[in-house]
């Protein structure tokens, strides 16, 4: 864009009620002005009830689980029951003559998983090598479910075994049975995944990827006064969505049309495009309501791949929704770490030197990263990071909420902990000293770090195993991190129809964190309209392109366009009602369901009557997400990273139990920022979610696999243990609204950094209840004993 | 051995079925509703399938999430882990039925109001748990409530807002008692 295309504006940003100053940026012209704080306004900023909570409290909320058609067949996937093997044969001669069977199919290539650079011997395999007990081989459709299981018990698959790896220990040995027999690459598809090109492997251990690296590290630690060594491990958590990976696939020679439980339509028609051969205008894929996705749900993945194929080989739509076992096993996982990590820091606690040397098993997949907080989130001149993915024969990993992050916060912030112990410093005054970039999250977190203190009662935190009896309780905090993303291609179109209906169209989807609500409260607040009065629409790759609903983008892409094409059809309506009230155009406003006179309630028509007087018939206004006032930092295909993150600090009380190692945890305070809240209720909602995660991956959930046949121990939700009713801790909510003149809306996501420090917060206030650091996750009794004994 | 002894009283008058396909009548939210189902149809799968009552969700089918919790004879159920043959001549209450003629039962406008729901699918069975709760015992304790859905799995946590949820709902139809 040429430099005439911005204008300079000078703009309020800030903490609202603590330190709003003016500044100036460079804003595309044609931004609409920016908006007073929430206080101010009529509709954003307000607690309006979730538009589609009278659908999911009557049941009439349709997910994809729900979606029934006309001749509609229902598949099952035959999945391996080997962990590692080359397919000779399989022969679905029987399955395709057994009752009710209409189709069957299978799979000739896999998505999710690594691929090797050079395919050498595997190029002339008749069929993908399996490389997981679980992995999708086929799938069959037929006219009821038990006709496709039964069909399935048909296929006979002659599996000739290759020798293979479950654990993450026995992986990195040299003499490990290899998972892949070479260097392999992982390439993002529109279904997301990917990992960074071009690292060296050797057996299962491909890196190291040493991003972030900087300085001397020799030379941080000579510099230090106190070096603090610890290794972490965190386990892998599956995403356990309550709806499962499922889709609808009806294939027509005039179209395909998708419905998936997704996280992204428009990912969901892009890969199908790809897999199929298909133009893009010929897919349509549609996602009402979504069950919960966490990161998991992109694209159409190995089983919808299956259901478009059955679907055009039967003639008729077909129906997969995976079962629970297979949704544990086969469609993405939190991957588990190991990471040693070395912090040298002078007196004052100022840091010198971080070194980080650590492991990542994502099975099958690469791309088990632990983040971009060792090297990004604290000043530090000297930085060392080595990360190795180590391949094992078990499920492919997937983004899991704060991908990365959530493993690498529970490192950073227990190793910044102690080493304020060490020197004998507060952890929040430690925070204070060292959390010093010059960005909205370092600013948003220190106001966040005093009204959190004050608010839990911080100064009652006493020295570490304070009490004498077995029952030790105490206190911590950690630090959250995430990156503030704006997602290219977010274009919002209003449509306004001469009886005063509005109707708001988006290609994102809303899977349960209330993008409908907000997108409607924007428009609602520059018509001047009640957010029900608002048709949204989402859920429909017909619709222009919208963001995915992960990587906690979609408030911060959506809303500025919303406005904008709200904007612009209100300056519209203004210029073709000012004549009737006889006032110029600029100086009409939208207000309570009026067009009025900026000052003059009496020059004054309703809605819908100033539309039909001046003869509207339909008004549709597009427009796009601009760039960021101050740009980004760094682009990455579609996601536009800023130079601000998001912050967010979390405060933990927690009873250890040092007879039985139990651990609970009793209250809960998160203290976070995201930008101005659209909808501090449903913000609030977002973050209630994200800490009960936390707490439920920093107690109880791992994925247990049987090291003899990669069969996952506990595919269910009986035995793999997630937080319910009884184990929700006390949790207070606080929010503070920050506005950083950087989009007309100032809005960011806060899904992910809500769910960062929890397991952080709960590790320090496990120190400071027992004096002894929790190293690794999840703290179920065995772990928590063996941290206990530890010298 | 007498087969008849064995079987629960009344149940002779139900007659007996073959593996295949049979025409089934169930009382469901106070109509008879009736449709072909086999002997291992699940309660679920048939209001789901053969209804088309989709309202009612599977999570896990196996009784560990109660995402399909219908009432019968008023009483909480997992639909999942009920034959839909052993619950003929019962009363079937599922989320669709909860609300009559338009008026939603106070829990569900309190989940509303306290967006008790993110994702919505343990949404219906959590509603129906807590609102047999509220009309079971009015006076419930937030100990109640914890332990009226300790069976439930909700995965985005929506814990903390069905407690105040229900509470709230509870409070509600004591003042309405009261009137």
């Amino acid at each position: 864009m040429s430099a005439d295309a911005f204008e300079q504006r000078s703009l309020p940003a800030g903490i609202v009620g603590d330190a709003v100053k003016q500044v100036t940026r460079n804003v595309p012209r044609g931004e609409p002005p920016a908006w007073p704080a929430n206080a101010e306004l009529q509709v954003v900023g307000k607690d309006v009830p979730r538009m589609d909570a009278l659908d999911k409290v009557t049941g009439r909320a349709r997910y994809t689980f729900d979606v029934q058609l006309p001749r509609m067949l229902y598949a099952r996937t035959l999945n391996s029951t080997v962990p590692h093997a080359r397919i000779k044969s399989i022969d679905t001669s029987r399955a395709e003559k057994s009752p009710g069977v209409r189709a069957v199919h299978v799979l000739e290539r896999l998505l999710m998983i690594a691929e090797l650079r050079d395919p050498g011997d595997e190029a002339s395999e008749p069929y993908p090598i399996v490389r997981f007990t679980g992995q999708p081989i086929a799938a069959v459709a037929a006219t009821s479910a038990r006709a496709a299981e039964a069909a399935l018990e048909l296929i006979r698959v002659e599996y000739e075994p290759i020798p293979h790896v479950t654990e993450f220990e026995d992986a990195i040995q040299s003499s490990s049975p290899p998972v892949f027999p070479g260097p392999t690459e992982q390439r993002a598809t529109a279904g997301g995944g990917g990992a960074a090109q071009g690292l060296p492997q050797k057996g299962n251990l491909r890196g190291p990827s040493t991003g972030g690296s900087r300085g001397e590290i020799e030379r941080g630690f000579k510099e230090a006064d106190v070096v603090v060594e610890g290794e972490y491990r965190t386990q892998v958590q599956t995403h356990t969505p309550l709806e499962p990976h499922g889709i609808v696939a009806d294939w027509r020679d005039e179209e395909l049309t998708i419905y998936a439980s997704t996280q992204h339509v428009m990912s969901v028609r892009d890969e199908a495009a790809e897999i199929f051969k298909l133009p893009k205008e010929k897919i349509r894929a549609i996602s009402d309501y979504t069950g919960g996705g966490f990161g998991a749900k992109y694209g159409v993945g190995n089983y919808g791949t299956l259901a478009i194929h059955l679907s055009r080989k039967a003639g008729a739509p077909v129906r997969l929704v995976l079962d629970r076992r297979e949704e544990h096993v086969s469609v993405g996982n939190r991957p588990s770490t190991l990471q040693r990590l070395k912090i040298g820091a002078k007196r004052d606690g100022s840091l010198t030197a971080i070194e980080l040397h650590s492991f990542g098993t994502g099975g099958v997949a690469a791309g088990a990263g632990v983040g971009m907080c060792h090297h990004s989130m604290y000043p530090c001149p000297n930085v060392s990071i080595e990360h190795y993915d180590v391949f094992t024969n078990a499920g492919p990993c997937a983004a899991f909420r704060g991908p990365g992050q959530t493993q690498g916060i529970f490192a950073l912030e227990q190793a910044i902990d102690a080493v304020a112990a060490r020197l004998g410093i507060d952890p929040i005054a430690m925070r204070d000293k060292i959390d010093t970039r010059d960005a909205d999250d370092v600013r948003a977190r220190a106001a966040e770090r005093r009204i959190g203190a004050e608010k839990f009662g911080w100064s009652r935190r006493r020295a570490p195993g304070s009490d004498a009896g077995p029952i030790k309780r105490g206190i911590g905090m950690a630090q959250s991190m995430w990156p503030y993303i704006v997602n290219s291609y977010t274009t919002c179109e209003i449509r306004i129809a001469g009886d005063g209906t509005v109707d708001a169209f988006c290609g994102t989807q809303d899977i349960g964190t209330g993008t409908r609500t907000v997108f409607a409260q924007v428009v609602a607040e520059e018509l001047g309209l009640r957010a029900e009065d608002v048709r949204v629409h989402v859920g429909d790759s017909r619709f222009p392109p919208g963001p995915p609903s992960g990587g906690s983008r979609v408030t911060s892409s959506l809303t500025p366009a919303a406005r904008n094409a709200a904007h612009a059809a209100a300056r519209d309506i203004a210029s073709r009602v000012a004549p009737l009230l006889k006032a110029p155009a600029d100086e009409l406003i939208f207000k309570k369901g009026h067009i009025e006179r900026r000052g003059d309630s009496k020059t004054s028509l309703g809605f819908a009557e100033a539309l039909r007087r001046a003869g509207i018939e339909t008004l549709v206004h597009r427009a796009d997400r601009r760039d960021d006032y101050e740009g980004y930092a760094r682009k990455a295909g579609e996601l536009n990273i800023s130079p601000h993150a998001i912050g967010g600090v979390q405060f933990a009380e927690v009873c250890v139990d040092t007879q039985t190692g139990a651990v609970k945890v009793e209250r809960m305070l998160a203290v976070h920022d995201c930008g101005r809240p659209i909808n501090p209720k449903l913000v609030e909602s977002q973050i209630l979610g994200g800490v009960v995660q936390g707490v439920s991956y920093a107690l109880y959930e791992d994925r247990r696999l049987d090291a003899a046949t990669g069969v996952q121990l506990n595919a269910n939700i009986d035995q793999y243990k997630i937080v319910g009713s009884r184990e929700t801790p006390q949790i207070e909510v606080h929010l503070i609204e920050l506005i950083g003149a950087q989009s007309s809306t100032d809005a960011r996501g806060v899904a992910e950094p809500a769910n960062v420090a929890t397991a952080a917060a709960i590790a320090n206030a496990f120190f400071n209840a027992t004096g002894k650091r929790i190293y690794t996750l999840p703290m179920t009794p065995a772990n928590v004993l063996a941290a206990l004994r530890a010298e | 051995m007498s087969v008849a002894t064995q079987h629960p009283p009344g149940r002779e008058q139900l007659g007996t079925f073959s593996p295949e396909p049979q025409p089934l009548s169930l009382l469901i939210n106070g109509e008879v509703r009736t449709a072909l189902a086999d002997p291992a149809t699940t309660l679920v799968e048939f209001l789901r399938d053969a209804l088309g009552l989709t309202g009612t969700k599977i999570g896990c089918d196996r009784g560990a999430c109660s995402a399909c919790t219908v009432w019968i004879d008023g009483e909480v159920a997992a639909s999942c882990m009920t034959l839909a043959l052993d619950v003929r001549e019962r009363n079937i209450t599922t989320i669709e039925g909860l609300s009559r003629a338009g008026e939603l039962h106070p829990v569900q406008q309190a989940f509303i109001e306290h967006d008790a729901l993110q994702c919505g699918f343990c949404t219906p069975g959590m509603v129906m748990s807590c609102a047999q709760l509220v009309n079971r015992n009015p006076d419930c304790t937030l100990d109640d409530v914890k332990t009226a859905i300790s069976g439930h799995l909700c995965r985005c946590g929506t814990y903390p807002n069905i407690f105040k949820a229900t509470l709230a709902a509870a409070a509600a139809s004591r003042k309405g008692k009261t009137k």
